[in-house]
């Protein structure tokens, strides 16, 4: 155990004003995914799906508040847990105060990372909920949030953000500036992915969506308005997600600010103009929910580079982005027999890792890309066998997929008691054979 | 095969580590670490194809 002081940069007044005015917006972000959730799901489990997406991103913050900051640091107080090697710190863990102790002493920068945090774990939570939709059961979701929260996270986090050994790859191996990862493309997005295709390993496709003969069967959404308005609200908390993340992170000067949020933008709209071409190519005619994944993955891949690259790069990352999300969604489903209903494993696992490549290739600095491997293989090689393991212990002692009867009436009826439509006539659903 | 490839992956992750600390010069550092990043992607592959289920089965 090995005390290592922590570094303090200040802002000014006015980059602290934006930066709290930014993090208020943010939430809009998860607010989109959200309303994604919900809309990739079927009418008869979209109450629960939404209410969910609340209670999980409730339990994080609550569980994270408790514990989880503690181990993140980035204030004074407390202890770092690093190993030696070859003369080298590897900063492993923070210990510092549970509770949240001291923060309120602590400067304005450290706190306003600390509402960042909060706001990451909370998208952290909610992103393999979505790829549960249907089948995982509310009680398994909740305390699937709360191992992220207060475990699996806080040591992404501490890597990434809290000048742990990731964040130090460039002052202790001239590795570029270290790990680069302004906006969570890697300790939200590709960790929230991970973390997807667990649940979706543990509980299993959707009863009728792998029949013994025959192709997958379709599932579509039940809501794509929910959907295509979800991706427009994020859009507003992914600008001011990716600004703040500049400012907190980098961090970056005032004057860059912009270009971070036309770079954001520029990725998005390639990514869906790419994805639209790709699906109207393949299927005749453009598919909504595959554009909906796609604009996501171009805003999920802005979120690693929009403050480090030009905007011809931005807009190169953002089609090669769409290009690959409708293609791998397929993979997973016809090839692979992945059930995810929310498209998180490709969404925010493939294009958060995409984008933490390309912050690497599209870096000035040199030996960036070597830092963005050694930080993917990290929070891949690492954190995935991590989160399989807790989530395999966790399913014994609770469930993660609902009973067949419940699953036969929808979530909403089973675990609400009421729908979410009560006053719509439900079909029979063809898929049961 | 699907536990194989989930115990493959931080191997590929120390072997990126290994590179960092005992290679000083840049181009077997680079070398060794796109290796270990290539045997994260290796495992990644096992362990989805690992967990392929069968077809017709609805429950892990």
């Amino acid at each position: 155990m090995t005390a290592i002081p922590i570094p303090a940069p200040e802002m000014n007044s006015a980059e602290t004003a934006l930066a709290l005015a930014l993090l208020l917006l943010a939430p809009l972000a998860i607010a989109g995914i959200a309303l994604i959730n919900t809309g990739l799901g079927r009418s008869r489990s979209a109450a629960q799906a939404l209410l969910g997406n609340l209670a999980l991103a409730a339990i994080a913050m609550i569980v994270f508040a408790l514990v989880g900051a503690s181990f993140v640091g980035g204030w004074p107080g407390g202890w770092e847990l690093a190993i030696h090697t070859g003369g080298t710190a590897w900063n492993l863990l923070h210990a510092g105060p549970l509770l949240l102790g001291g923060l309120a002493a602590a400067a304005p920068r450290a706190q306003l990372a600390v509402l960042f945090q909060f706001l990451s774990v909370a998208f952290v939570a909610i992103i393999p909920w979505g790829s549960g939709a249907d089948r995982l059961r509310l009680a398994a979701g909740c305390t699937v949030a709360a191992l992220l929260a207060a475990i699996v996270f806080p040591l992404a986090a501490h890597w990434v953000w809290g000048g742990g050994c990731l964040a130090a790859l460039g002052a202790n191996f001239s590795l570029g500036a270290g790990f680069i990862d302004a906006g969570g493309a890697g300790a939200v997005h590709l960790l929230g992915g991970v973390c997807a295709l667990a649940v979706v390993w543990i509980s299993g496709p959707r009863r009728g969506k792998f029949p013994k003969e025959g192709l997958s069967t379709a599932m579509p959404g039940h809501n794509a308005s929910y959907v295509l308005f979800g991706c427009m609200v994020a859009l507003v908390g992914w600008l001011a997600w990716n600004i703040a993340g500049a400012l907190l992170w980098l961090p970056a000067p005032l004057a860059a600010l912009p270009i971070t949020a036309i770079n954001t933008l520029l990725s998005a709209s390639g990514a869906l103009v790419a994805t639209f071409v790709v699906t109207r190519l393949r299927f005749g005619k453009p598919d909504a929910s595959l554009c909906a994944n796609g604009w996501l993955a171009g805003l999920v891949a802005s979120s690693a580079c929009a403050a480090i690259v030009s905007p011809g790069a931005s807009l190169f990352i953002g089609a090669v982005a769409g290009v690959f999300t409708p293609l791998l969604v397929e993979l997973f489903e016809l090839a692979l027999s992945v059930d995810d209903p929310s498209g998180a494993v490709t969404v925010h696992g493939a294009a958060g890792l995409w984008g933490l490549l390309a912050a690497g290739m599209f870096a000035p600095q040199p030996g960036q890309f070597v830092a963005q491997l050694v930080g993917i293989a990290a929070l891949l090689g690492l954190m995935l066998p991590l989160v399989y393991l807790l989530f395999s212990i966790l399913n014994r002692v609770v469930p993660f997929r609902v009973d067949p009867d419940g699953e036969r009436i929808g979530m909403d009826l089973h675990e609400l008691g009421g729908g979410a439509y009560p006053e719509f006539v439900i079909h029979r659903d063809e898929s049961y054979r | 095969m699907k536990y194989a490839g989930l115990l493959v992956m931080p191997a590929g992750f120390f072997l990126t580590i290994a590179a960092l600390v005992l290679f000083p010069d840049a181009a077997r550092r680079t070398a060794f670490v796109v290796c270990g990043f290539a045997v994260v992607c290796v495992g990644l592959v096992v362990a989805v194809r690992g967990h392929i289920p069968a077809r017709g089965a609805h429950r892990p």
